[in-house]
């Protein structure tokens, strides 16, 4: 299903709203893990406002379709989504990271509604996705699983496990999603630990790989349009590998891998918020322009 | 190396272990077709090969990696899949620690575990293939239900057990060639409950696994040499651990020794000690487990080598009848 142009401004919208809710979280909170969060804003948007087939009233709806947020610590903008699509109190945002509160920096699927997996500790998720997928096999449900894990995360060899597994058993049903923003929290990834050529590696390792603009909600469409495709059958699973940019959208910071974990002060709040808006403005006149 | 109780484990004839571990678990298979087993390359050793020949398409391998091992199970489960997750004992508490906490403990979800090769049954393989320190790993993860099977019979119960009851499960089973313990599977088994093997009065020997019936061979020693009353009390379930059976022992015979195919750190021995020490009641004292990084061998010389065998049990109950220790039943001076 092509993206419309209408279709396009309205998910540029509501990922608009949802990078200023994920901001605003981090002023709530104090702090939290900014750059990773809004790296792959655009990924949550897209599939919890296009293409999850999920039931809000209906949370653990045994035939839903899963989504597994592997690089945990994005949760300061996952709950924002969470929240926004009617699964928590909205109120709920305000306590994140605080004594006592159900969200924590990592959200715990036993606490927080909506969530498929409890996850934090990096390398945990595709390994889950695999099961979720073999499970779908197993039952006969028709269900699809998404997981995204960041680049970063790929130094954990239990992700390459699991993409063994998934080749092995060609789960086609589970889309792999790499958020590429090029940082971790020591510095740029290929300073630390360098993953180039990361997409000739996820090629070997038996997937699709098709390499988007994470932070182009068309081109991450047109994407899953083709990995959805390839589901039907059993075969090579997709991996969208997603350029991004760590922080994308407050314009200031993003590309910088200090924006990985950030505390943020009333004036540079208003600072941020302004840039948000540059960026927005910047993005549906891209929409103008591209989709004509 | 010992002689007396020693059992030789090429020579023995008994039921294997994780082969009724293998057929219980493709009964269960064929009888619900939501039941996996995940395997990591250890198919054959974990001895599935009954469930490869009723259910192949259930049987999913993932290669030696047990980290994806744990998280494929907590997937599955998550989804309404009940999967058995079988691998070395050794791997599934080490190597998968961390998978094992989060995937499964954290998120509680309902896989179970059985984890074979444990203690020293391995015993040739050495340090890296023993698992002495999986018990005090398990015992620390919330939500996990720790059971240590003393013989094929009991592992049946356990894993039935396992399957019946919603959350994650750590079975604990040997390489195989255990010691029989009990006729059959009608004992009585249940979760959380210790099984007397012996009523005694005057000590009690408190076992799991394989040592199990190597302080039933000592209570019967020591009954006939010794004119003791050993009471020996299968602690199959160390968490949740049999809180009443173990202050009934220290009540009713003041003695107690711990003993299991396990570091002395963190297993039954520290499950034991800490319900003692939390009721406030005094009793003279034992834990006999390994000391260190086991010696490499033939299980039973590696038992009789750390004093878990019978011939050891027999000299620590010995050791500690003669402790100067008081007899009498008034509690109130001893607080």
């Amino acid at each position: 299903m092509a993206l419309t142009k209408q279709e396009w401004l309205d998910l540029e919208k509501k990922a608009h709203e949802l990078r200023h809710l994920t901001l605003q979280t981090t002023v709530w909170a104090g702090s939290g893990h900014l750059g990773g969060g809004l790296s792959v804003l655009d990924l949550l948007t897209v599939l919890y406002h296009k293409y999850l087939n999920i039931k809000v009233d209906e949370p653990k709806w045994e035939d839903r379709d899963r989504f597994i947020l592997s690089k945990g610590h994005a949760a300061i903008a996952y709950a924002p989504v969470l929240c926004d699509k009617g699964f928590n109190d909205p109120e709920m945002l305000k306590t994140f990271n605080l004594s006592g509160s159900k969200m924590g920096m990592h959200l715990d699927s036993n606490k927080v509604v909506g969530v498929d997996a409890s996850t934090g500790s990096l390398g945990h998720g595709c390994s889950i996705a695999a099961g979720t997928a073999l499970a779908a096999r197993i039952l006969g449900k028709d269900y699809l699983t998404y997981v995204v894990t960041g680049d970063g995360e790929l130094d954990e060899g239990s992700n390459w496990e699991a993409f063994m597994t998934m080749n092995q058993y060609k789960l086609s049903n589970c889309i792999v999603f790499v958020d590429r923003n090029h940082n971790m929290i020591d510095g740029p990834t290929e300073e630390v630990m360098a993953l180039e050529p990361l997409a000739d590696k996820l090629t070997s390792f038996g997937f699709n790989t098709i390499c988007v603009d994470g932070n182009n909600i068309k081109e991450l469409c047109d994407a899953i349009d083709v990995a959805i495709e390839r589901s039907k059958e059993a075969q090579a699973p997709t991996c969208i590998l997603m350029d991004t940019l760590k922080g994308a959208g407050i314009l200031s910071v993003q590309g910088d891998y200090h924006c990985h974990y950030m505390a943020i002060d009333d004036p540079t709040f208003e600072k941020y918020k302004a840039e948000l808006d540059q960026y927005y403005a910047d993005r549906v006149a891209r929409v103008e322009k591209e989709a004509e | 190396m010992a002689g007396g109780f020693v059992y030789n484990a090429i020579d023995q004839t008994e039921v294997a272990t994780a082969e009724i571990y293998g057929k219980a678990i493709a009964d269960i298979m064929l009888n619900d077709p939501k039941v996996v087993a995940i395997t990591a390359d250890l198919a054959k050793s974990t001895k599935l090969g009954d469930v490869l020949k009723v259910c192949p398409e259930r049987v999913i391998n993932v290669g030696i990696a047990e980290q994806d091992m744990f998280g494929v199970a907590a997937g599955m489960a998550r989804a309404g899949v009940i999967p058995f997750v079988s691998g070395f004992s050794a791997f599934c508490s080490m190597r998968a620690c961390d998978q094992l906490h989060t995937d499964i403990c954290y998120q509680n979800v309902n896989a179970k575990i059985v984890a074979t090769h444990s203690g020293t049954s391995f015993g040739q393989a050495g340090s890296t293939h023993h698992a002495i320190t999986d018990l005090a790993i398990t015992r620390a993860m919330p939500n996990l239900t720790v059971i240590v099977p003393a013989d094929g019979f009991e592992t049946a119960n356990a894993v039935n057990a396992a399957y019946n009851t919603e959350g994650p499960f750590y079975i604990r089973i040997n390489r195989g060639f255990d010691l029989v313990l009990y006729d059959n599977m009608d004992y009585g088994f249940e979760v959380g409950k210790a099984v007397t093997i012996n009523e005694g009065t005057d000590i009690t020997v408190i076992a799991c696994g394989s040592c199990v019936a190597q302080a039933k061979k000592a209570a019967e020693f020591l009954k006939n040499a010794d004119g003791l009353s050993v009471r020996v009390l299968n602690m199959h379930t160390i968490k949740p651990i049999d809180k009443d059976a173990i202050l009934k022992a220290v009540l009713e015979t003041r003695r107690i020794i711990t003993v299991e195919d396990h570091l002395v750190t963190g297993g039954l021995g520290s499950a034991v000690a800490e319900v003692v020490v939390d009721s406030g009641k005094a009793c003279a004292f034992k834990m006999l487990g390994h000391k260190g990084f086991a010696m490499i061998g033939l299980q039973e010389d590696i038992m009789a080598d750390a004093g878990i065998d019978a011939n050891g049990i027999i000299a620590s109950v010995r050791e500690v009848m003669n402790k100067d220790f008081e007899e009498d039943n008034d509690w109130d001076d001893e607080y």
